[in-house]
């Protein structure tokens, strides 16, 4: 029996800055899961739509462009609207210290700053969906 | 769609990786299956498939079908890990639950499909979907298992695939019901096209279905309704010859055979003694005392009562 970490990865709203979320996505791909890679300028509807039919453990957006206090929360409404509040959600970008706690405190899991090893990410998400899964 | 897009989805995944209750859930769901027309979507990396399946799935919902789509990307053959891009394409879908995309890692399976995609479209069609659409992994000239699984093959070109010598060899060119030679614009578009069908003419007829070629450019979504028609006659063939229903027969046959494969191997190699006797044999062979071929004949007769 074969039970790959299947994670979503994309970008969302308008923000066309997609270096940082390749390099994760080739690092993710690299660890031995499975990257679903959505692309550019994704609705959260997309994102969710994307993350329900390909059954995913992980959603990771990647957002530079500081609408993450809107897209986040819709993400997260929308997963859980749909019953899969049991999907991890989390990203990375430059995202403010002040917001990383609120978007914790609402369900977001870790979200990674310029600079973070991928190694880091890789660790996070393989503990994260152990636990996930071991329940 | 009528069921539930989650539970079809975990479905899927129950499926695909093999997990204690697939097999029932098979088993359930064959009866609903046979409703969905199959078709494949084959050709080299970068001819253009996803675009023009994101394309055709358009086409066809807003014809009143219900779209299935099953993409497959390559799993790494040393992390089995994989990047699934075929999505970035489909942008503008009708957002309902008319049409559903699965993307699949092929996962160790080297035939351009992943080993249980027959099963993941299986799924799409007990849950209603008109038209099932299995994108391949970007092919070489051998990976042709999607001919078996589909029912219409189109094989997607582009201009620059090669010369008429390339479209002579066996392998790809002998799979497609269909060959769209895709990025019209291009320089040699036409060409390669006539260059096609004077090929085609010249090649055995499979089930007396001379294969069409459409010219199109996936990008602009020009000629469409051709492809749609073209697609439609070959339906119209197969129904009317009876090759529809042998393909449905041909289908059950390989599934039954491989299923029993996979259980026989799995009862062998679980054998009490099997495994200690290869590790005998493997001893032998570095002391240069046997070879592969007479170690893998002894058990062979040893543990299957001399069926070697």
């Amino acid at each position: 029996m074969d039970n790959p970490i299947r994670v979503l990865v994309g970008k969302v709203g308008l923000d066309g800055h997609d270096r940082g979320v390749k390099v994760v996505a080739s690092a993710l791909r690299d660890a031995g899961m499975e990257v679903i890679y959505s692309g550019l300028h994704q609705t959260p509807e997309n994102v969710v739509r994307a993350a329900i039919e390909e059954d995913v453990d992980v959603v990771a957006i990647s957002i530079l462009s500081g609408a993450h206090m809107t897209l986040f929360p819709r993400i997260l409404e929308l997963l859980n609207g749909k019953g899969r509040d049991d999907v991890l959600l989390c990203g990375g970008g430059i995202i403010p210290e002040k917001d990383r706690e609120e978007l914790m405190k609402l369900g977001v899991g870790n979200l990674f700053g310029p600079g973070t090893p991928t190694t880091e990410i890789v660790a996070y998400l393989e503990k994260e969906i152990a636990a996930r899964r071991g329940k | 769609m009528g069921g539930d897009r989650v539970a079809l989805a975990r479905a899927m995944t129950l499926v695909e990786n093999g997990s204690p209750g697939a097999a029932d859930l098979l088993d359930r769901v064959y009866p609903r299956t046979g409703h969905a027309y199959r078709i494949g979507i084959t050709g080299p990396p970068g001819a253009g498939k996803s675009t023009l399946v994101s394309r055709l799935v358009g086409e066809l919902w807003k014809g009143g079908s219900k779209v299935g789509v099953v993409a497959v990307d390559p799993s790494s053959p040393f992390t089995r890990g994989a990047l699934l891009g075929d999505r970035v394409r489909f942008q503008d879908l009708p957002d309902n639950s008319d049409v559903f995309v699965r993307s699949m890692a092929s996962r160790g399976s080297s035939g351009g499909l992943a080993f249980k995609t027959g099963e993941v479209c299986d799924l799409l069609d007990a849950a209603g979907m008109d038209t099932v659409i299995v994108e391949t992994v970007g092919v070489g000239q051998s990976e042709l298992d999607v001919a078996a699984a589909v029912h219409t093959t189109i094989v997607v070109l582009v201009p620059e695939s090669g010369d008429e010598v390339q479209a002579m060899k066996a392998g790809l060119m002998e799979i497609g019901d269909l060959f769209v030679v895709n990025k019209s614009d291009r320089l040699g578009a036409e060409r390669m096209a006539r260059g096609i069908e004077d090929m085609l003419r010249l090649s055995p007829a499979r089930h007396d279905w001379i294969p069409t070629v459409v010219l199109l450019s996936a990008l602009r979504g020009d000629r469409f309704p051709e492809l749609l028609e073209a697609i439609e006659s070959h339906r119209s063939h197969l129904e009317e010859s009876g090759d529809l229903a042998e393909l449905k027969t041909e289908t059950a046959r390989s599934r039954i055979r491989d299923l029993i494969d996979a259980c026989i191997r799995q009862q062998f190699w679980a054998t009490d003694g099997v495994n200690e006797q290869l590790d005998k044999a493997l001893e032998l062979i570095a002391a240069g005392g046997s070879s592969p071929y007479s170690a893998a004949d002894e058990i062979i007769k040893k543990f299957t009562g001399g069926r070697g």
